[in-house]
Parts: C-alpha cells; sequence; structure tokens
C-alpha cells in the first residue's frame, strides 16, 4: 500500500495538478490587464508600382511605422508578433489582407520602435486593382504567453491611398 | 512436472474477485481517457483539438515539444491567425502562420498564404508544385492557447517507440500486480 512505487505516483500527479493549476492562474491573470497601444504609420515612398506579366498589380512602398506596445506586456508574455498589413476591398474580394512587415518583439524595452523599412512581403494583388485604390493599413499584434491562452488585437489606420499610375 | 503444477498454483492462488477489480480499474483509466479526449474534440470543434509542435519553424514562439490548442468554429481565418495546416498527400500538419488573406466577394471562398516566423521564406514552397494558396478544406483548425514542453513524451515516444512499449508494459505490470 505505501510502497515506494505508490507514493512517487502520488508526489508526482499532486505536482502535475499544482502545475497545471498555476499555468492556468497565470493565464488567467494576463485578463487583467488592459493595455493601451498607440501606433503611427506613414508612406514615405512609392519605389515602384507596375503590372506583372500575368496581370497582377505589384508595389514596393517604403514605410515609417512607429509604435508603442509597452502595456501589452505582463509577467505571462514571452514575446508579442506585431505586423502591419495592407487592407483593401475589389470587384472580386470583399477582404484582401497583405501583410507588409512583421516583427517579434522579444520584452517589454523593445517594446517601443520605430522601423524605416520598404515592404518586406511583396505587396500582390490577386489581378489588377491597385491603382488609385484606397486601402487601410492595420498594424496586428499577437500576444505569446508563456502559457496559456494567446490574445490578439490591433490598429487599424484608414486612408491611404496608392497613386493613380503605375510607375 | 513441477513446473507445470507450480504454475497452475499459482494460477489458481490468483483471487478471481480480485483480478476482475483490476480489468475495471485498467478500464477505467482508459475510457477516462477517452472521455476527456472526445470531450475535447466536442469543446473545440476540431478534429484533433491538441498538436505538438514538431518543428523550430516557428521559434521562438513555440518550440519543438510544445502543445497547441487548436479551436475551429464559423469565425473567418484573418492575416496573423496561427492555422494547423494539412497538405495534400502529406500526412504531417504543418503549424505556420497567415500573412495573406483573399476572401472572394460571391463565394466567400478564401485564399491564405502562410509563414513560419522563424523562416525567410513564405510556405510556397512548401506547397505541392503549382499551388500557391491554401484553401479552407487544408485547415485543421486555429491555434488559441499553448502549453511549454508538455509534448515531448509524445515525440519521445514516437521517434524510439521501444520507450512506448516498455511504459504500456510497466504500467499494465503495475496495474495487474498491485494489491489492494
Amino acid at each position: 500500500m505505501h510502497s515506494f512505487v505508490y507514493r512517487a505516483n502520488a508526489l508526482l500527479t499532486f505536482a502535475v495538478t499544482i502545475l497545471a493549476f498555476m499555468c492556468a492562474m497565470a493565464s488567467l491573470s494576463d485578463s487583467f490587464n488592459s493595455p493601451t497601444p498607440s501606433a503611427q504609420v506613414q508612406v514615405l515612398n512609392i519605389n515602384w508600382f507596375q503590372k506583372q506579366p500575368n496581370g497582377n498589380d505589384e508595389i514596393s512602398m517604403t514605410l515609417n511605422i512607429s509604435a508603442d506596445l509597452q502595456t501589452l506586456f505582463t509577467w505571462n508574455t514571452k514575446q508579442v508578433f506585431v505586423f502591419l498589413a495592407a487592407e483593401y476591398e475589389t470587384p472580386k474580394n470583399s477582404l484582401n489582407q497583405i501583410s507588409l512587415w512583421d516583427g517579434i518583439i522579444p520584452s517589454k524595452e523593445h517594446a517601443k520602435f520605430l522601423i524605416h523599412t520598404s515592404n518586406k512581403y511583396r505587396f500582390i494583388d490577386q489581378g489588377s486593382n491597385l491603382r488609385g485604390k484606397e486601402f487601410n493599413l492595420t498594424l496586428h499584434w499577437h500576444v505569446m504567453p508563456k502559457t496559456g491562452k494567446m490574445f490578439a488585437d490591433k490598429i487599424v489606420l484608414p486612408g491611404y491611398r496608392l497613386p493613380g499610375e503605375y510607375r | 512436472m513441477g513446473l507445470v503444477s507450480d504454475t497452475v498454483d499459482s494460477v489458481k492462488s490468483i483471487k478471481f474477485r480480485e483480478a476482475l477489480h483490476q480489468v475495471i480499474t485498467l478500464g477505467l483509466i482508459v475510457t477516462s481517457a477517452l472521455v476527456i479526449w472526445k470531450g475535447l474534440m466536442c469543446i473545440s470543434g476540431s478534429e484533433s483539438p491538441v498538436v505538438v509542435v514538431l518543428s523550430g519553424s516557428m521559434e521562438p514562439g513555440f518550440k519543438r515539444g510544445d502543445i497547441l490548442l487548436l479551436h475551429t468554429n464559423k469565425d473567418p481565418i484573418r492575416a496573423g491567425d496561427i492555422v494547423v495546416f494539412n497538405i495534400n498527400g502529406r500526412d504531417i500538419p504543418i503549424v505556420h502562420r497567415v500573412i495573406e488573406v483573399h476572401e472572394r466577394q460571391d463565394t466567400e471562398q478564401i485564399y491564405l498564404l502562410t509563414k513560419g516566423d522563424n523562416n525567410d521564406m513564405d510556405d510556397r514552397v512548401l506547397y505541392n508544385y503549382g499551388q500557391n494558396w491554401l484553401e479552407k478544406k487544408h485547415i485543421l483548425g486555429k491555434a488559441i492557447g499553448f502549453v511549454p514542453y508538455a509534448g515531448w513524451a509524445t515525440i519521445i515516444m514516437s521517434e524510439i517507440p521501444i520507450v512506448k512499449y516498455i511504459l504500456i508494459g510497466a504500467m499494465a505490470l503495475l496495474v495487474l500486480t498491485t494489491k489492494e
């Protein structure tokens, strides 16, 4: 009854239960955090804008992204994945989301940043709808916890417009 | 001769009631595991509610051996979501992030492009030849939660099968030999 194996088993079960409970509590404590992030994005330059041989529009732009995501970090935050997406509607598609830039923020100290970059991923439309197109730039973030539930949210920055002619 | 009668005696000495009790205990363990699994399937709406991360392509977010909790519902898939998908003709599901979404106006058909956070290139190189987009049918679920390290046991058991047999053997032996 009170053999070594029994005691080891009981101890292990207890330890795992406590660990699971602590993980659940850590994840739950995240929901008490109410973050107040902010972001600004400027399109500094359209580097080039053309129609590919297969008929899809492609554009390259230079962006200035500044954001303060420090309030997203809690003690249960492993990292924050942040990305900037261009979002627009075309006659064919009710939604197009194209990620232009992304980054991993490993700690709170790096959560306030200003980045000057051209788009990291290719901005290609499904078709030829980009001339004069109005679009939103949306800064999304995904909070990856040390354990538990993942959180995601975004800031939509509306009112950007692409040039009317290829260049 | 002596050996045979000894064995017969030892078999006879097992009390029937006790043996039955042990079989029931074993059955209880197996069925409760099944109930938990099927219950998770109901809650998450996903055919495989839990996946183990097998590669380092999502590091440092997810490491090999971490467990992801999946969820499948009517909510549309959007850029930034971490999805688990299957490429036609391949068994192993892949866990990567959606970086591009195109949703059709009329049919609401959806075209997705994915990429591992730790990879330099998007996943078009992983897709089948000539396949540019993932569609709804490829997606198994969306990752909503995360438990570190918990999947290591699975990885070890699937890569070194002998460990699995030793473990199952030891557990069966333990259950069958322990007396109240």
